[in-house]
């Protein structure tokens, strides 16, 4: 285990808005994030935390500064490039968005697999299955997406996320939107995924109780980083 | 990147929204339906209506003018440069009406490729003789198998069939002599040629072409026939008729010929000009209808897909979220058009046939037209394929829009604004 070998890195990123004006929200954030860690963002609402995400999940290319993935510096690269880095290296859990309405919770977990090309559809298939299996989901499995509950839902997200065994899973408020029970359902899979799987995540949250159980918090305010 | 994905994506976001998929794929249903209804039927009559005169009209007819000699003999005696001959009352010449050496030009004409079909034909001025009336007439002698082949002569034998005439002495005769002489079928007529030869004819059938002008004076008979009325030997032809497989292509054929054999050579586009100019300006009014019923439901499929867009930007942000790009979003849309468009068109080919058949159980009979009994309808694959590519072409550039417009939502604005 090669635990020092950095996964995501982010040199000086400055990030303005310009409506209606100009208003700098992230100043000189920089940090490491290697390889098996688990890291939750915490800080207050407004302090660009979420931005931040956005940045380094490379969906926002607007900024100044550098941005390393896999040790390798995607700041300036082409969409395409990124969608296909999206795919292959990042999964995402978002607060509100989970899920494709429109298929099943199985096909939903596949569609980046199946974007991916990497394995036939029987093997992701197969490993979809194991994915839900390991969050209890797999007689949902042939349900639609909107037939489940929230706390079902956010664990297929994360089925979702892991399907091409990511090099980090990022979350923006993952259980931001969920009653107590099921954020304890959901973080208990978190943790179980850090501690079991080793998988790097990087977890954006304001509930303090969730960034305690992390390895590390960042902390930011007024777009800064004030704590690492 | 799999079409498979792109395909199955596509499926499953109009199945979400089956009814508006379907209402857009009924737009160009609709559209394709009305657009070969309409082209079916309106070429339909144009080529019934062409067919009344251009059919029976041979693409160059061959025949010999009774004209005044062009070279007159004084012009080969005296020099024209400084001389000036004044020649009163030129008549013309002893000439006959029958084409000379005519076994040698049907010969050359069968050899030209050029050609489809060849008719012969000899005219003959008679009179009608009822009684003591007389009434002029033109008895033309045919082949008719040939007739029939190239200029669909037994659709306008109403009564009796055309290789009646293969018996000697038969005739059919024009509905309008047959109604003035009152000539029953079997009866047996009498006319008189413009040499003074009489023939006793028996009636076996009659014609109508449509135009009473016409069917009021002209009767046929076999060739072999109207050459005894005449007493002429058996290479006696007034006319030599051509059918060439391009109908374009006769201006230029009778030029060729006209010299080399010496004779007057008609082509159809002369004699019949006005026809052409109709008929392509009834396609004309027929296609812009059509094509603006098309215009008009993709349209129709524009607003639909612009609503989906609308209606699935989370999904298209999900979707870019997990790693698909700007084109694999637009290919979903246009998956989506080109789906809308290629079975609403096919529906649309399917039901236009359909309606094509059923216009053309509609009875439609007219006096003019006597083989007509329904309304005519022309099922030339032709407007099947334009249809069937105008609904893929405008389905197509209709979802092309909104795809572009789908294609460049940023995932970002969309999973912050909730």
């Amino acid at each position: 285990m090669t635990i020092t070998k950095p996964v995501l890195e982010a040199r000086n990123i400055d990030k303005f808005f310009y409506n209606p004006s100009k208003i700098q929200v992230l100043r000189e954030v920089s940090f490491v994030i290697n390889r098996g860690e688990f890291v939750s963002v915490v800080g207050k609402s407004g302090c660009g935390k979420s931005t931040l995400l956005y940045i380094l999940s490379t969906m926002d290319t607007d900024y100044d500064g550098e941005l390393l993935i896999d040790e390798e510096s995607i700041s300036g690269k082409p969409q395409n490039q990124l969608a296909k880095l999206r795919n292959e290296k990042i999964g995402f859990v978002f607060q509100f968005h989970y899920l494709l309405n429109e298929f099943s919770v199985l096909e939903n977990v596949l569609i980046p697999g199946l974007k991916l090309g990497k394995y036939s559809r029987e093997e992701l298939e197969h490993r979809a299955m194991e994915k839900l299996k390991l969050f209890d989901m797999e007689e949902h499995a042939l349900k639609k997406a909107n037939q489940l509950s929230g706390g079902q839902k956010q664990r297929v997200a994360i089925a979702r996320a892991l399907i091409n065994d990511p090099l980090i899973i990022m979350g923006d408020e993952p259980t931001g939107n969920l009653d107590k029970k099921n954020s304890d359902i959901v973080f208990s899979i978190f943790k179980e995924l850090a501690q079991e799987f080793h998988q790097t995540m990087l977890i954006v949250t304001h509930d303090p109780e969730f960034a305690q159980g992390t390895d590390r918090i960042i902390e930011m305010e007024d777009g800064k980083v004030i704590r690492q | 990147m799999s079409w498979r994905l792109i395909i199955e994506i596509a499926q499953a976001l109009m199945l979400a929204r089956v009814k508006q998929t379907l209402i857009a794929a009924i737009g160009v249903t609709f559209s394709i339906t009305m657009f070969v209804a309409l082209l079916g039927f309106m070429n339909g009559l144009n080529s019934l209506l062409d067919g009344l005169i251009l059919n029976r009209t041979p693409h160059v007819r061959f025949y010999n003018q009774i004209k005044p000699n062009p070279n007159q003999p004084i012009d080969q005696i005296i020099d024209l440069e400084s001389n000036l001959n004044v020649i009163r009352s030129i008549k013309p010449s002893n000439s006959r009406l029958a084409i000379y050496n005519s076994e040698s030009i049907i010969k050359s004409l069968q050899e030209d490729s050029r050609v489809k079909g060849i008719s012969s034909k000899v005219s003959a001025q008679v009179f009608y003789n009822v009684g003591t009336i007389d009434l002029t007439g033109m008895v033309n002698g045919i082949d008719p198998e040939k007739e029939t082949e190239l200029f669909f002569f037994d659709d306008y034998v109403t009564t009796g069939s055309p290789l009646d005439l293969n018996q000697s002495n038969s005739i059919i005769l024009g509905k309008g002599v047959a109604d003035r002489i009152l000539a029953d079928i079997g009866d047996v007529i009498q006319v008189t040629t413009a040499q003074g030869n009489q023939l006793r004819l028996k009636v076996v059938g009659y014609y109508q072409s449509g135009l009473a002008e016409f069917d009021n004076v002209n009767s046929f008979a076999s060739i072999s026939t109207v050459q005894k009325m005449l007493g002429e030997s058996n290479s006696y032809l007034t006319d030599i008729q051509v059918k060439l497989w391009d109908f374009n292509g006769a201006p230029a054929f009778a030029n060729d010929y006209r010299d080399i054999f010496g004779i007057e050579a008609d082509d159809i586009q002369t004699v019949n000009a006005q026809f052409e100019t109709g008929s392509s300006i009834r396609s004309l009014i027929s296609y812009a209808v059509g094509i603006t019923l098309l215009v008009v439901s993709g349209f129709g499929i524009y607003n639909i897909l612009n609503m989906m867009i609308y209606e699935k930007l989370d999904t298209i942000a999900i979707l870019k979220a997990i790693g698909f790009n700007s084109s694999d979003v637009k290919r979903i849309f246009i998956s989506i058009a080109l789906t809308i468009g290629i079975l609403g068109g096919a529906v649309g080919l399917i039901l236009g046939y359909l309606t094509c058949l059923g216009i053309d159980q509609v009875p439609f009979e007219t006096e003019a037209l006597p083989t007509v009994k329904t309304f005519p309808v022309d099922y030339n694959p032709k407007y099947y394929s334009i249809g069937g590519i105008f609904s893929v072409i405008t389905t197509y550039l209709a979802g092309y829009f909104p795809a572009r417009k789908a294609s460049s939502v940023d995932p970002v604005d969309i999973i912050r604004g909730k």
